[in-house]
């Protein structure tokens, strides 16, 4: 790409950032309380009185799809067209294709939030959706590709950052991923069946649902550490030429990892194997990846004592690295033997999820939403410290817990006694649970105690702000 | 398992993709001097930088 010269005036396309951002932590409030009524009717099942939707059945899945699709997936849009216009230097490609993947998506959003709830759902693991909200997805997601690839193209600045890498292998990824598992049969406007069938149904559900960990949860976020950790800490990535290995490796050995959703399955033991040892190599780019974000404070730890935005960032990726040697380990099929079916799973993706997903993201909106609008810093800092407080305490109560109730179920439910017989019986294993289940909804509770503050937060910075166009800086010669 | 006969060549193709990309990054010259361009994300935003975190 030739490197042009600045010519007119022109500015950034930042409305629909900051709508996105916005929308975002509004999400996470809308998900994360969902998360906490669920979490409440795990301990008190009697909690809404058998009303079918608001039955647990119903709920959870509303809850993951507003926390990943909602709040994650709105954090995302935000911080790939900001970070994109920045590191190109150029305003987005085709602005309003770009104001249309903010009303298709928070359309696909409201259309979940009813549909949910009545009991409409393909009954696929974070793909419940059925097939006209499917199709609504694909074409905004198209259009969500058109407008990132577009302005890479259009860029000013000869090198792709590392962060657009991770954006766009995210982007390209869940495009093909939602296209294939999504294939479906309609019966009814409200009703489809799989293109699939039985295990081979199962297999294409988890090759999905795990790269939807590897590329949703993971890369995307990833394109978002490595902008805002260098920004935040006014430095830049402690080995640029590392985190460049860091997405080669990722994305060539992501795709196999699904099968060990399926230990111990009707799936043929030679795919779980090969799910499990695809697994243990991603340990490798994922630690890698951490170290390389960590260490970009290096010689400047006590940044990480002032700025509550840098604490954000930093233990977010503290909890990847603890779930990304977790997920391994749990993959390996003697480990998954005892934590498959219970909580210790829900602790595990709770620690990717609050930890990772949900920490860097609110750090990186902490950074992005003042910018925003015309401020420097958020209205209240002391705020955002509370904020960061609250989500880490309540993050490890709610792994502990669930970690602790995780493999006393495992070991509940394999003790035999000399004859063969069961020690103990299903439902006192459930028994068993119950002071666990009080202790994640206590952390489930911190954490979205947390997102109410920054949504003040948000409100106070928005009312203070001003939302001026901001101009696009020339481009420096380019040796 | 028929899917595998969907999935496993859908992960070849990938591969391929994945390498041809990976060639024209190498020679386009994305990677030709790759530690400035950590640096440079920090410069062009002169605005965004705050000027109270001096860089080493």
């Amino acid at each position: 790409m030739a490197i042009n010269t600045q010519t007119a005036g022109p500015v950034y396309s930042d409305a629909v950032v900051r709508q996105f951002a916005v929308a975002a932590v509004l999400w996470g409030i809308v998900g994360m309380f969902v998360g906490v009524t669920v979490a409440a009717q795990l301990a008190f099942p009697e909690l809404t009185n058998g009303i079918s939707w608001l039955s647990y059945g119903r709920l959870r899945p509303l809850h993951t799809n507003a926390v990943i699709f909602a709040f994650g997936g709105c954090a995302l849009f935000a911080t790939s067209y900001h970070v994109v216009q920045r590191t190109c230097q150029t305003r987005l490609f085709a602005p309003a294709l770009a104001q249309f993947t903010f009303w298709g998506w928070q359309l696909v959003i409201l259309l979940a939030a009813i549909t949910l709830p009545l009991g409409f759902t393909t009954g696929k693991e974070y793909a419940e959706l059925e097939w006209p909200i499917d199709i609504l997805i694909a074409v905004v997601w198209v259009s969500y590709a058109i407008v990132f690839f577009g302005t890479v193209g259009i860029r000013k600045v000869s090198h792709i950052y590392v962060g657009n890498w991770f954006f766009g292998a995210f982007i390209l990824a869940v495009a093909l991923l939602h296209i294939v598992n999504s294939a479906e049969i309609p019966v009814s406007l409200t009703k489809s069946y799989s293109a699939y069938a039985g295990v081979q149904d199962a297999m294409v559900q988890w090759w999905y649902g795990h790269n939807a960990v590897g590329f949703f949860l993971t890369a995307g976020f990833l394109g978002m550490m490595y902008y805002y950790i260098p920004k935040q800490a006014g430095r830049p990535v402690y080995s640029y030429r590392l985190s460049i290995v860091h997405f080669w490796a990722l994305i060539f050995t992501y795709m196999w990892a699904g099968p060990h959703h399926l230990h111990y399955t009707a799936l043929p033991d030679w795919t779980q194997s090969v799910g499990m040892i695809f697994s243990l190599v991603l340990l490798a780019p994922s630690w890698g990846g951490m170290i390389n974000g960590i260490m970009t404070l290096s010689g400047a730890w006590n940044k990480l004592r002032d700025d509550p935005i840098l604490k954000f960032l930093i233990v977010s990726l503290s909890f990847y690295g603890m779930s990304t040697f977790e997920g391994p380990m749990m993959s390996i099929k003697t480990v998954n033997a005892l934590s498959h079916y219970t909580d210790w799973t829900v602790g595990h993706v709770h620690s990717g999820a609050l930890g990772w997903v949900g920490l860097v993201s609110i750090g990186s909106l902490y950074h992005l939403i003042p910018r925003m609008f015309g401020r420097k810093q958020m209205y209240s800092v002391r705020a955002i410290e509370l904020h960061f407080w609250l989500a880490t305490i309540g993050i490890v109560l709610y792994i502990a817990a669930m970690w602790i109730a995780g493999v006393m179920q495992g070991l509940m439910w394999r003790a035999t006694n000399p004859d063969g017989t069961l020690v103990y019986s299903f439902v006192e294993s459930v028994k068993a649970n119950y002071p666990f289940y009080v202790i994640r909804l206590g952390g489930g509770v911190m954490y979205l105690s947390g997102m109410f503050l920054m949504a003040w937060n948000t409100v106070m910075t928005m009312r203070v702000g001003k939302t001026d166009p901001v101009a696009i800086p020339p481009v420096a010669a380019h040796a | 398992m028929d899917i595998l006969f969907l999935l496993i060549p859908l992960s070849i193709v990938l591969v391929f993709l994945i390498i041809v990309v990976f060639a024209w990054a190498l020679k386009s010259g994305q990677f030709d001097d790759i530690e400035r361009e950590g640096e440079r994300m920090l410069r062009t935003d002169p605005d965004e930088l705050d000027s109270s975190q001096p860089r080493r």
